[in-house]
């Protein structure tokens, strides 16, 4: 109880119109400093891209915003627009998702595999439906009360399943389906618990074109129709380019460059970071297009 | 083209003929490993002495038994997949079968249909076996409720639980004790110890929130060795080594399976027969039995339920979607611990006597058995590994010392035969669709 009245304090000063405050964010793993002294805001309604190359330190970010890991020094302050303000890191990990309404997807698809895909969807409303439920007690005595809860739930995952598709395939085991969309399946899974922020760590990662446009669409409609801010981690550029209104791009654990996709595309330091040292040199033609990606 | 057809085989023919002589070999070591102590040495009792007789004889046609079986064998197949140009065939993905899926789903008219058998069974069996039969039955049912109760906890939430044993004895030595010493009803203490073994449920939860898989057996296992040797050590309360004995026997909602007077017998204008308290007594566990299923059909369709199988499933992903693993965890240890506890008091109201010897690490073995062999979760599994694991020894009486040997084969070939289980095969606990839309789609994509 201690822990929840100082996870969400009243007096912290924020940007209005910050979504997520990452501030002096490091991660420390014995002598090996993952993340060192991040700062970045995530703002209400944009879709904010953290990349970087490999072992940037990207997905710890992540683990750190949702929980998974303790961050060594630093606050992440989440502004949730109906609950007020919550203390990210001195929550326990469970509750990030359960209170202050933070959803990510993995790089490596963490579904329910042997669960059905509305059952995947389902179990992510397990909160309210615990609630509805009165812990098991109501639903068990056959209250009509679950199971109003139950259809409610049911419409929820209807709702999102006609969004990306899989409406007729409801009821196929989630491992049975196509890697693009079990992908597809993850987003809308976090979706179910009805976040304020969503993390999505490399959605695009395996998709084919068409696929990654697909998904352009559905995270710009989840921006738009929604009202849920995103935070992405991706490599295509493609994805990045086209749909971020704001980029973060680490390197060693360290931020280089904070702006919008055009400023970040021109910035020297995020050059270098991705192809070495030697500056002066003209760019190979294939990597100056996938930087400049969507820009086109 | 002719020509190439006879390369392929005169190339091919050798190397048919020569894995198949190596493997045959290698099984004909095997055979001499395995069978020089057991067939190739014997001891004999000859008066005080033991003498050992070589059979060196025996020993001999066992191993060119196998050495022709096994060549031809491999020969056969070698020639087989060569035909078919290559590799072997690839095995069809076992465990989901066609019969299996049949099985389950009708599984509710499959149910029903075992209930009424199980009801009916005690009025129409012949007097002679009646008791045997019965009896059996008892304890048929004594192992379905304890492997029902154990699904829910390994099937289920995937937590593998190798001390299940230890809620068993803590339900049989709560009924024991309340009842020897406040002569309490068998019908109040039965909530009791079932809270009592709920209670243990989540004494051992706590310690191995963070464990999982062969760390958790290990410490589930080590469990329920500690409460073993505290029922045999802790002789002023649970008697020792030497148990508890005459604990109150069942009564019929309060009127005792007596003769005479006030009995339950001449209460209902019945002549006696010590038949009454037995058939009673089956009937219990099986209202027992069924109340368990119930709870767990019912369970799997709730929020908590449908928790505990996404934490088998994936627990990282779980605490990313807000789920307590914490609670949900616990919660299947306390409920699983619960049943556990109430066949626990079952056992003690029936047997009338218990001992620390009843509760040996091999009874959980065998409960765990139960549900492996059944199929991870599946309910109807369940009553068809108890079935085998309880009834096949007792069928196989008649082979006398065999009995277990015969029980071990059997064992053996049902998981080569269905390394998932019997009946694995999940049915998703809410549906969008009929089920035969689900075919139509399949089909289409």
């Amino acid at each position: 109880m201690v822990f929840q009245s100082l996870a969400r304090p009243t007096d912290v000063k924020v940007p209005s119109d910050a979504l997520m405050e990452v501030e002096h964010l490091t991660m420390r793993f014995g002598g090996l400093t993952a993340i060192d002294d991040l700062s970045f805001t995530a703002r209400k309604k944009e879709i904010t891209a953290i990349i970087g190359p490999n072992g940037a330190g990207k997905t710890t970010v992540f683990n750190c915003l949702t929980g998974f890991y303790k961050p060594t020094v630093g606050r992440l302050t989440l502004v949730h627009p109906q609950k007020g303000i919550h203390l990210l890191e001195r929550m326990e990990g469970f509750r990030i998702a359960q209170q202050a309404n933070v959803a990510r997807t993995f790089q490596n698809i963490r579904l329910f595999p042997q669960m059905t895909v509305l059952e995947n969807l389902i179990v992510a409303q397990h909160n309210a439906l615990m609630k509805a439920s009165a812990f098991s007690l109501a639903g068990l005595t056959f209250l009509p009360r679950y199971s109003s809860a139950e259809k409610e739930a049911v419409e929820l995952a209807k709702y999102w399943l006609n969004k990306v598709g899989l409406y007729d395939r409801a009821d196929w085991e989630a491992g049975n389906l196509p890697y693009g969309d079990q992908r597809r399946l993850e987003i809308c899974r976090a979706m179910c618990i009805r976040p304020v922020l969503l993390c999505l760590d490399e959605p695009a990662a395996g998709l084919n074109p068409r696929e990654s446009l697909q998904l352009n669409d559905l995270l710009l409609g989840i921006r738009e129709s929604e009202g849920v801010g995103i935070l992405l981690i991706e490599h295509d550029m493609s994805v990045v380019m086209e749909i971020s209104d704001h980029i973060v791009v680490l390197d060693h654990g360290r931020k280089i460059s904070d702006g919008t996709p055009e400023f970040v595309r021109n910035d020297p330091t995020v050059i270098k970071a991705y192809l070495g040292e030697e500056e002066d040199e003209e760019l190979p033609t294939e990597v100056a297009q996938d930087l400049a990606g969507g820009a086109a | 083209m002719t020509v190439q057809v006879k390369d392929t085989s005169a190339a091919t023919a050798p190397n048919v003929l020569f894995p198949a002589l190596k493997e045959a070999f290698i099984a004909s070591l095997l055979i001499v490993a395995l069978g020089l102590p057991l067939l190739g040495l014997k001891a004999d009792n000859q008066g005080p002495d033991l003498v050992l007789t070589k059979r060196w004889d025996l020993l001999g046609i066992a191993v060119a038994v196998m050495f022709v079986g096994r060549f031809v064998l491999a020969f056969l197949r070698g020639q087989k997949a060569a035909r078919q140009g290559g590799l072997p065939q690839e095995k069809k993905k076992s465990g989901d079968n066609s019969i299996a899926r049949l099985l389950n789903q009708n599984a509710k008219v499959l149910g029903l249909l075992g209930l009424l058998c199980a009801v009916l069974m005690p009025f129409v069996i012949p007097d002679a076996n009646a008791r045997y039969v019965i009896f059996i039955s008892t304890t048929f049912m004594i192992y379905i409720m304890l492997g029902w109760g154990l699904n829910i906890v390994v099937g289920l939430a995937g937590l593998l639980d190798l001390g299940y044993v230890a809620f068993y004895a803590v339900g049989a030595y709560s009924y024991a004790l309340i009842a020897t010493h406040f002569g309490w009803s068998f019908w109040i203490c039965l909530p009791l110890a079932g809270l009592f073994a709920a209670f243990f449920g989540v004494v051992l939860g706590f310690p191995v929130l963070r464990l999982r898989g062969d760390y958790l057996a290990i410490v589930t296992l080590g469990f329920g060795e500690i409460i073993r040797v505290i029922l045999i050590n802790w002789g002023p309360v649970t008697g020792g080594p030497n148990g508890i004995g005459g604990i109150p026997a069942i009564s019929f909602f309060g009127i005792e399976f007596s003769r005479g007077e006030g009995g339950f017998a001449s209460d209902f204008g019945l002549e006696y027969s010590s038949m009454h308290k037995i058939i009673f007594l089956y009937f219990v566990i099986l209202g027992m039995a069924v109340l368990t299923n119930l709870f767990t059909q019912r369970m799997r369709k709730l929020p908590a339920g449908r928790a505990w199988e996404a934490l088998r499933e994936d627990e990282i992903a779980c605490r990313s979607l807000g789920i307590n693993p914490t609670n949900i965890k616990l919660s299947a240890f306390a409920l699983g611990a619960m049943f556990g506890g109430f066949a626990g008091s079952f056992f003690s109201v029936r047997a009338g006597f218990i001992s620390p010897e009843s509760f040996t690490f091999i009874e959980s073995a065998v409960i765990l058995a139960i549900v492996v062999l059944g199929g991870m979760g599946s309910q109807m599994g369940v009553v068809m590994a108890a079935a085998l694991i309880v009834l096949l020894p007792e069928t196989f009486r008649q082979f006398a010392e065999y009995r277990m040997l015969a029980f071990g084969v059997a064992m053996v070939l049902i998981m080569v035969w269905r390394p998932r289980g019997l009946l694995a095969f999940r049915e998703p606990t809410i549906r969008l669709h009929p089920k035969d839309h689900q075919a139509s789609v399949k089909e289409a994509a």
